[in-house]
């Protein structure tokens, strides 16, 4: 069997007509776009504007509305920090949901440390946020509210538009992190009502090392990099142009392709549920049922530890993800970073069984073939796992569980 | 063998083959632990014979890097008396296995522990008896 890549969420091949568009801008056309007014910096430029007009358009955003960044983390950096800064006249309170990626979450020490209060707004056990939450945690000085678009360890798509809506009453500005929906379903900015939007395009075939941050016109926003006045003086440092390019380039062909991808992945993933439903006992599926991503499968299964899951399936030429706390951080120095998933914890998963935690997250190339392969070693893998483990030994001989569920 | 990012081919030969896996009826010892901070639980169980230890198996809930440390510890006490059992280290589990990652040194320490709490066990056991 050939591999299987179940990991999209992480990164997606860069489709092959995307790298093709970005290898001019390497060699032949490498000059530094800033440098307009000569041929060889001109060429580069208008293939950096081009590209802003294709990912303005995948998003129903004006072109001056998209800047360009190294990454989803530092568009969501400049977004809260830069929203932040730009209006603290007006108050000093940020609320983040609770599941927000480390690129939000981790900036809360950082913005107490410069006199912001943070708090966190909980989600419901299906990841969904919660609306009462955020209304009890308002308050007069209030300036600014983040919350991811679909969060990629579960596939919960959250309700944007109805929390922005609730935020406009109160004047209050919204981020939405949409790395892991722009490019993959239908987002239209506008509608949405959002101040900020991070977009990145490794989920959807483009290149890593680039990303971009929708600011919508007339939204103050400081930036966090300071140099030259590249971006419309949002974020300083020459353009990664061929990067860009290959953004621009895999925007358009997202446009062009979404409907066939969602159909493909929503049928894949369906067998792929209702597989595993049926020949695995004590699975739990996380996400909301129905709100979530297309092609995103993800679960825990009681009694078996998620590293050693992933690792099977990878000896079984199957690339998957795991919010074990095992498997997120084995390259950290030390054991800092070994914590349950937060994203597990705060839908309700006690942190003792996070462990087993799996995202199976389906690209346009996979197949039938692939999600009966998956679904053909899934059981074996499962039932060593469990005759090795003493949690399942206590469960099997006094049918109690070490946790509570 | 296909690469394993992090760990060493022996960590991969004893996560795939782990030895002397199951339990031992009627055990000598039993060592349980667990470690919060990751969520491994480690069961160790002796059959101790004249004060040697001459049989050793393990259950393990954990990480590649646990079971592999639990496999291999069993190995390494079969065969050896209690007080050359408790000579080994963490590191000696650790250097045994090709090293761990930084991060996953704690499995081994975990190992060291549960052979140290059935060791307790076993003396408490014989203590009584």
């Amino acid at each position: 069997m050939k591999r299987v890549y179940f990991d999209h969420a992480s990164a997606t091949p860069v489709d092959r007509t995307v790298l093709k568009s970005m290898k001019p801008y390497f060699i032949e056309n490498f000059g530094n776009p800033s440098s307009i007014l000569i041929e060889e910096g001109a060429i580069p430029h208008r293939a950096v504007e081009e590209a802003r007009e294709e990912i303005a358009f995948l998003v129903s955003a004006s072109k001056d509305e998209i800047i360009f960044t190294s990454s989803a983390t530092e568009s969501n950096n400049l977004a809260v920090k830069g929203l932040a800064l730009a209006n603290r006249d007006r108050g000093r309170r940020i609320l983040f949901s609770d599941i927000e990626h480390y690129s939000i979450i981790n900036q809360a020490d950082f913005l107490r440390g410069i006199g912001f209060e943070i708090d966190f707004v909980k989600v419901d056990i299906n990841g969904m946020l919660d609306m009462e939450d955020l209304k009890r945690k308002l308050t007069k000085d209030t300036i600014l509210v983040s919350v991811m678009h679909a969060n990629l360890e579960i596939g919960t798509i959250e309700p944007i538009k109805e929390i922005a809506y609730f935020l406009k009453e109160h004047n209050i500005l919204f981020h939405s992190d949409g790395a892991g929906t722009c490019g993959t379903i239908p987002v239209n900015v506008k509608d949405l009502n959002v101040d900020t939007m991070t977009i990145s395009p490794h989920q959807f075939y483009g290149p890593k090392g680039i990303a971009a941050l929708y600011i919508k016109k007339g939204v103050r926003l400081t930036p966090i990099v300071q140099g030259g006045y590249q971006e419309m003086g949002y974020r300083a440092g020459t353009e990664n142009v061929p990067a860009i390019v290959g953004f621009g380039k895999a925007a358009r062909i997202a446009m062009e392709e979404m409907d066939k991808r969602v159909e493909k992945l929503t049928l894949l993933s369906k067998r792929l549920w209702e597989g595993l439903a049926s020949s695995i006992d004590y699975i739990h599926f996380t996400g909301h049922p129905e709100k979530r991503l297309p092609g995103h499968v993800s679960f825990w299964i009681e009694f078996v530890e998620g590293e050693s899951l992933l690792l099977w399936l990878n000896l079984n030429s199957i690339a998957s993800s795991s919010g074990s706390a095992c498997s997120s951080n084995v390259l950290a120095r030390d054991e800092t970073g070994l914590k349950a998933s937060h994203v597990l914890t705060a839908i309700g998963v006690p942190p003792e069984i996070c462990h087993g935690s799996i995202a199976f997250s389906l690209g346009k190339d996979n197949t039938m073939e692939e999600v009966e392969h998956a679904l053909s070693v899934m059981p074996g893998i499962v039932k060593r796992l469990r005759d090795m483990s003493p949690l399942y030994e206590r469960f099997k001989k006094t049918g109690v569980r070490d946790y509570k569920l | 063998m296909m690469p394993q990012g992090p760990y060493s081919d022996i960590v991969m030969d004893h996560f795939m083959n782990p030895r002397n896996m199951g339990e031992i009826e009627n055990a000598d010892a039993v060592g349980e632990v667990g470690n919060p901070a990751c969520g491994d639980v480690m069961k160790l169980y002796l059959k101790i014979e004249d004060g040697k230890i001459v049989d050793a198996k393990f259950k393990t809930f954990g990480c590649g890097a646990a079971i592999a440390s639990s496999s291999i510890t069993t190995e390494m006490i079969k065969g050896k008396t209690i007080d050359e059992a408790l000579k080994i280290s963490n590191e000696a589990v650790a250097e045994a296995l090709g090293g761990l990652p930084p991060a996953k040194q704690h499995c081994s320490v975990l190992a060291e522990e549960a052979l140290k709490v059935a060791i307790e066990d076993y003396n408490k056991k014989k203590g009584s008896g």
